[in-house]
């Protein structure tokens, strides 16, 4: 086992127990006696594992996860050493959300606040709707990513699938690689010295290399704020 | 909601498995389709002369034995005839459309669920496990199998509802997800003298590729029309006696999760489909891109 010596690692093998006996685990007996890490082993695309995490600890899950993976996290650092199904750390709070691998759809749905990784690609509709976290992925991001996304920022290190951003409010969008095509309100803006500060800060905090000069910036346009009624449905 | 799986096998040895490989797929993807299921199993070819025509009984203790002596009386031929529950596969050299006419004049009772030399397919009502269990899935031999669990949002549940539909021969699909014009599709194919068996937007699918692929197309040319004549929502898993074919729509908003390893590759809704396969660990396990095709051979 990797951590240091005298960790007080709390081992959980979903080939023994449920999905709910682990949750409930966390949730409840956690926060009383709380070890320094907890592993969890053989998830076997196991949905809703280590979802709604309220403390701060060190979470494994070792090997691919299913649907929801550390939904709704609070303040948890949970890492899958694998795939992850859909919506991964959907509505996350607080805290970090890092997949080793690749995630599928909605990854970061609706996230308030935190910072979630992904090291591999993020499938379609990744950040669709966030609401202020941060996520930063390693990999391309496919089609509808970021859409309606309210504020926050993702930085998208490869390829960002057709219709990035469509209908975006105030978060802001970091592609490094190319843009297969803009969603309806999404424009390309110059990057700023800001904007090249955050895109360094995230990918620090991510752990991922890269050069922020590379980076394209994308925001709204506003155009959909207000109802044009003569804009015969085209934007 | 539907549960889609798929398992070609491409080290022979495997083949003996089959069954038991993709049966705790089928189970563990009865949580995505509860209320039916199907499979379709191809084995090896039968001589070029012969077909498989596998059948369903309505009834429950349907006289499988006198339905043998039956077809041999009417139609100077003779078969083999392989039951189980309401289930038999007819072997016969007897032409597709005899069959079909002796079938729809004195059988009114059986339904046809396909017909081919290497396909045999199976469904029927109940938990997917259940399924599996009454038709003994877990003895199937073959080179590939794809199989369904449905959770109806369309049409009626039943045995013929189910998936995997097929049309023509040694083809059949599974599908996950909703057609929104079903109905327009069907108009303009039994206007062309195709006929339809249910009023599921599935079959309308299957048909329409059956359709293309007689008017020349090759499976790739016959789903490239389809994206552009299909609207609404699919993952669809196709196979034919040689191979295996999975796309999604332009949206990709139904799930599919691809494994491959040097022997086998595994399709399935969830990944969670899947853990319990050999080798699994090392797999490459990815996410089939929208309007892609992949296609693996036998």
């Amino acid at each position: 086992m990797d951590g240091v010596k005298h960790d007080r690692l709390k081992q959980l093998d979903l080939a023994d127990l449920s999905v709910r006996d682990v949750n409930q685990y966390l949730h409840r007996e956690l926060p009383t006696d709380p070890p320094d890490r907890v592993d969890i082993l053989n998830p076997d695309g196991l949905h809703s594992i280590a979802a709604g995490m309220d403390h701060d600890v060190q979470i494994d899950i070792r090997g691919h996860a299913g649907y929801f993976t550390a939904g709704m996290n609070k303040k948890a650092n949970v890492t899958i050493h694998g795939n992850v199904g859909w919506s991964v750390a959907e509505n996350i709070m607080s805290g970090c959300v890092r997949v080793q691998g690749h995630a599928s759809e909605c990854a970061a749905a609706c996230g308030h606040g935190g910072l979630v990784v992904i090291e591999g690609d993020a499938s379609s509709r990744c950040g669709i709707s966030m609401k202020g976290c941060e996520i930063v992925v390693a990999g391309s991001v496919g089609h509808f990513s970021a859409f309606m996304a309210q504020a926050g920022t993702l930085v998208v290190c490869g390829d960002a699938g057709k219709h990035l951003g469509d209908s975006l409010y105030e978060a802001t969008l970091y592609v490094g690689g190319r843009l297969y095509g803009l969603g309806a309100d999404a424009r390309e803006e110059e990057m700023q010295d800001a904007d090249l500060r955050t895109v360094e800060r995230l990918l620090a905090a991510a752990g991922i290399d890269g050069d922020a000069a590379g980076f394209k910036r994308v925001a709204s346009a506003r155009g959909l704020y207000h109802w044009n009624a003569d804009a015969h449905q085209e934007y | 909601m539907c549960g889609i799986v798929g398992l070609l096998i491409k080290r022979t040895e495997f083949r003996q498995q089959l069954g038991t490989l993709i049966c705790p797929m089928i189970s563990c993807m009865g949580t995505r389709g509860p209320d039916s299921a199907g499979l379709a199993v191809f084995q090896e070819p039968l001589p070029a002369d012969q077909r498989r025509f596998a059948l369903f009984s309505a009834q429950s203790g349907f006289d499988w034995a006198d339905l043998e002596r039956r077809f041999a009386a009417d139609t100077d031929t003779a078969c083999q005839v392989d039951a189980l529950e309401r289930h038999a596969a007819l072997i016969s050299t007897i032409p597709v459309d005899q069959f079909t006419d002796w079938l729809g004049d004195t059988q009114p009772g059986l339904h046809l669920l396909s017909v081919g030399r290497s396909i045999d397919v199976y469904k029927d009502e109940g938990h997917p496990r259940d399924i599996a269990d009454r038709y003994q899935f877990q003895r199937m031999t073959g080179t590939h199998a794809v199989a369904h669990t449905r959770m109806a949002t369309e049409s009626s549940v039943s045995p013929q509802h189910a998936h995997p539909f097929t049309a023509g021969q040694d083809f059949c699909l599974v599908h996950n997800g909703s057609l929104s014009n079903p109905y327009s599709i069907r108009r303009s194919l039994e206007k062309r003298g195709i006929a339809f068996e249910t009023d599921n937007d599935t079959e309308a699918g299957c048909r329409y590729l059956e359709w293309r692929m007689r008017e020349g197309d090759g499976l790739e040319q016959a789903i490239q029309h389809a994206f552009s004549a299909l609207d609404g929502f699919f993952t669809f898993l196709m196979a034919t006696d040689e191979r295996m074919v999975l796309v999604r729509d332009a949206f990709a908003c139904k799930p599919a999760v691809v494994a491959e390893t040097d022997d086998y590759v595994a399709v399935g809704s969830e990944f969670r489909s899947l853990a319990h396969l050999p080798e699994i660990a090392s797999a490459r396990v990815y996410e089939p891109q929208p309007e892609q095709i992949y296609s693996w051979t036998v």
